[in-house]
């Protein structure tokens, strides 16, 4: 953060750290970023490679969590799922923090017919249920990664858009905004330079909040067989595979949903840390914390 | 109030007209036409009479502009043309048949949430930082992260599978036809429980967790502290006094979050088999069946904003300071 001279991050870690659930998300969090990279020399087995004589054996010694229905390791495939789960939560609420930042700004700033226009685009957004408009699209789209990504970032951006402009809207009366145009300063450099900054606070917090409500997007469409298609491995095409096997194998629909609730749940506790840490008047203009994005 | 109703209705048109233009944007978001999408993507040869009639549906040869008039001419004399699905029927048709179940299963769900969350919420408010609302804190998290549809499938394990109490799909049993009136009603309720139970489960956590801060917020007011000063029993306060102001806005929240329950009805529909909206919407979405998609897109988004229109309106309704304020939803 760029107000983030030495002592309001001092300030900020003193608050934080006093939060011991939130320390505990961030712990889980960094270690769910270290087995996602770490994923290969995790895992015991290949997440990929059938074994006819192994087909649904209920969790062993040497397969933790069990196999599937061909037979394979449930555990590595998990392990390998969290990439998918992670790589989707970065990009998607990447794409989507990039656009809302855009248009928030461009609203917040200009005012006037801009602001009216892109705040009746996010009112409108905002309309459709999010989940019928993602399995429209992808109706359309070949399903691959890529697209899930790109859909769940493109129908996400429009809490980020209203922090933004509302943010820009009580920051450019200040006076260091004024002052700065008064010397002629162009519009872009007020913005980068100035303004956004003094916004960044809660937009870090709208994204540790992202993160989960996008995983958990995209274990449901994969769980609908929309999403990450296989072979690849996610959480969500997991428990579609165990749907069908509900009643002789109960490993392949209770761990990945396990893996999924222990993510979302320590994004969102660090995630309300961050925002209880940086200003506790965030509470009310962020509201609740991330449920599915629908 | 009447002008301050007709200035929403009047901000839902320009939304109204929207959802058409996106929907139809959609249309053309594939990389070839949805013509080409639909019998080279699959593998199926599709007649040239679907051709034909997907290209007279959407009239994919003329200029942009005319095929979006020509298409909103067509809704709005409720034309939605006909599913590609073998039967061939009318799309309206097809949604008239699947839209009663899904609001049933929506209304229930949303009664039930309103009659535990105002509860649960008071009383976590009133009693801050005692050992319910810790537990309650701990149940809204846990929601939170909790996906609907692992629920389902643990429910289904647990009710379905081992103890065998309730049945996992669908709303009837094979042998329906054969059982006593009654029998019948109970079958019915009986395959309704799980389904109600997750989609009720997710938005109850966010809702008792929205009641608590809506009381906590009201609790603090002077107005509250005057009905104390005067010596109100506590019950009159808090049921009488700050209830009513803290419902207010959760109203407002029911209407909002009406997209994500209807949207959350496509898992729990997929899961148990329910046909209602939500399993019709996935079923076209696999078989690629366009007009389906379409006319489902734009009647789910129409409902959805009739609905948060009927939640402003009833703000304004029960709270007077809304309607002459300059409370804009943005």
């Amino acid at each position: 953060m760029a107000a983030g001279s030495h002592g309001q991050v001092r300030l900020f870690w003193r608050s934080f750290s006093r939060n011991q659930l939130a320390l505990a998300g961030g712990v889980v969090v960094g270690a769910l970023v270290l087995v996602a990279l770490g994923a290969p020399w995790l895992s015991p087995h290949d997440p990929h490679r059938p074994d006819v004589k192994k087909i649904l054996d209920p969790p062993s010694r040497a397969h933790l969590l069990g196999t599937d229905q061909i037979g394979r390791d449930v555990l590595s495939r998990i392990l390998y799922g969290s990439r998918v789960s992670l790589a989707v939560g970065f990009v998607s609420v990447g794409i989507a923090t990039a656009l809302g930042v855009i248009l928030g700004a461009a609203s917040g700033y200009n005012g006037g017919i801009v602001d009216a226009a892109i705040m009746r685009l996010v009112d409108l957004m905002l309309v459709f249920p999010r989940f019928f408009l993602l399995l429209a699209v992808l109706a359309f789209l070949q399903p691959s990664i890529w697209t899930i990504m790109a859909v769940i970032g493109l129908t996400g951006w429009m809490g980020v858009a209203r922090l933004v402009r509302a943010e820009f809207l009580s920051l450019k009366e200040r006076e260091f905004v004024i002052w700065s145009q008064s010397i002629g300063a162009s519009a872009f450099r007020i913005i980068w330079r100035h303004t956004l900054p003094n916004a960044m606070a809660p937009v870090l917090v709208a994204m540790t909040l992202g993160i989960p409500a996008a995983i958990l997007t995209e274990s449901g469409l994969s769980f609908l067989g929309l999403g990450v298609q296989p072979p690849y491995a996610t959480w969500g095409n997991i428990l579609n595979d165990g749907r069908d096997s509900i009643e002789i194998a109960w490993w392949l629909s209770v761990y990945p949903g396990l893996a999924i609730l222990i993510t979302v749940l320590s994004y969102n506790l660090l995630g309300e840390g961050i925002r209880d840490a940086l200003d506790p008047r965030l509470r009310q203009a962020l509201g609740r914390p991330a449920r599915d994005g629908r | 109030m009447i002008p301050y109703a007709l200035r929403r209705v009047a901000l839902a048109i320009p939304l109204l007209v929207g959802i058409t233009f996106i929907s139809f944007l959609v249309i053309h978001l594939a990389p070839g036409e949805p013509v080409e999408l639909q019998t080279g993507d699959l593998g199926i040869k599709s007649s040239a009479q679907a051709i034909e009639s997907l290209r007279k549906l959407y009239g994919l040869d003329q200029p942009l502009y005319v095929q979006y008039w020509s298409w909103v001419t067509r809704l709005a004399r409720l034309d939605f043309g006909r599913s590609f699905a073998p039967d061939g029927k009318p799309v309206l048709q097809k949604i008239g048949e699947r839209l009663p179940i899904t609001l049933f299963l929506n209304i229930i769900e949303m009664l039930l949430i309103l009659a535990l969350a105002v509860p649960i919420g008071v009383l976590s408010a009133t009693r801050q930082y005692s050992v319910f609302d810790k537990i309650t804190t701990v149940f809204v998290f846990v929601g939170f992260a909790t996906p609907d549809f692992w629920l389902a499938l643990l429910l289904m394990i647990l009710f379905g599978v081992q103890l065998g109490w309730l049945p996992i799909s669908g709303l009837r049993s094979p042998t329906w036809e054969f059982l006593s009136f009654w029998r019948q009603h109970w079958d019915f309720l009986s395959h309704l429980v799980l389904p109600i139970v997750v989609a009720t489960f997710g938005g109850l956590a966010g809702f008792s967790r929205y009641m608590r801060q809506s009381m906590l917020e009201v609790v603090r007011q002077e107005y509250v502290q005057t009905a104390r000063a005067k010596g109100l029993s506590e019950q009159a306060v808090i049921g009488k006094h700050a209830l009513r102001n803290a419902l207010l806005p959760v109203v407002t929240i029911l209407g909002l979050s009406l997209p994500g329950l209807i949207g959350g009805s496509v898992i729990v529909e997929s899961v148990f088999a329910i046909p209602g909206m939500g399993q019709l919407m996935v079923q076209a979405v696999f078989s690629r069946d366009y007009p389906v998609i379409m006319g489902n897109l734009v009647i789910v988004s129409t409902l959805t904003l009739v609905a948060n229109l009927l939640a402003d309106i009833s703000y304004g309704l029960v709270d007077p300071r809304i309607r002459v304020g300059r409370r804009g939803r943005s």
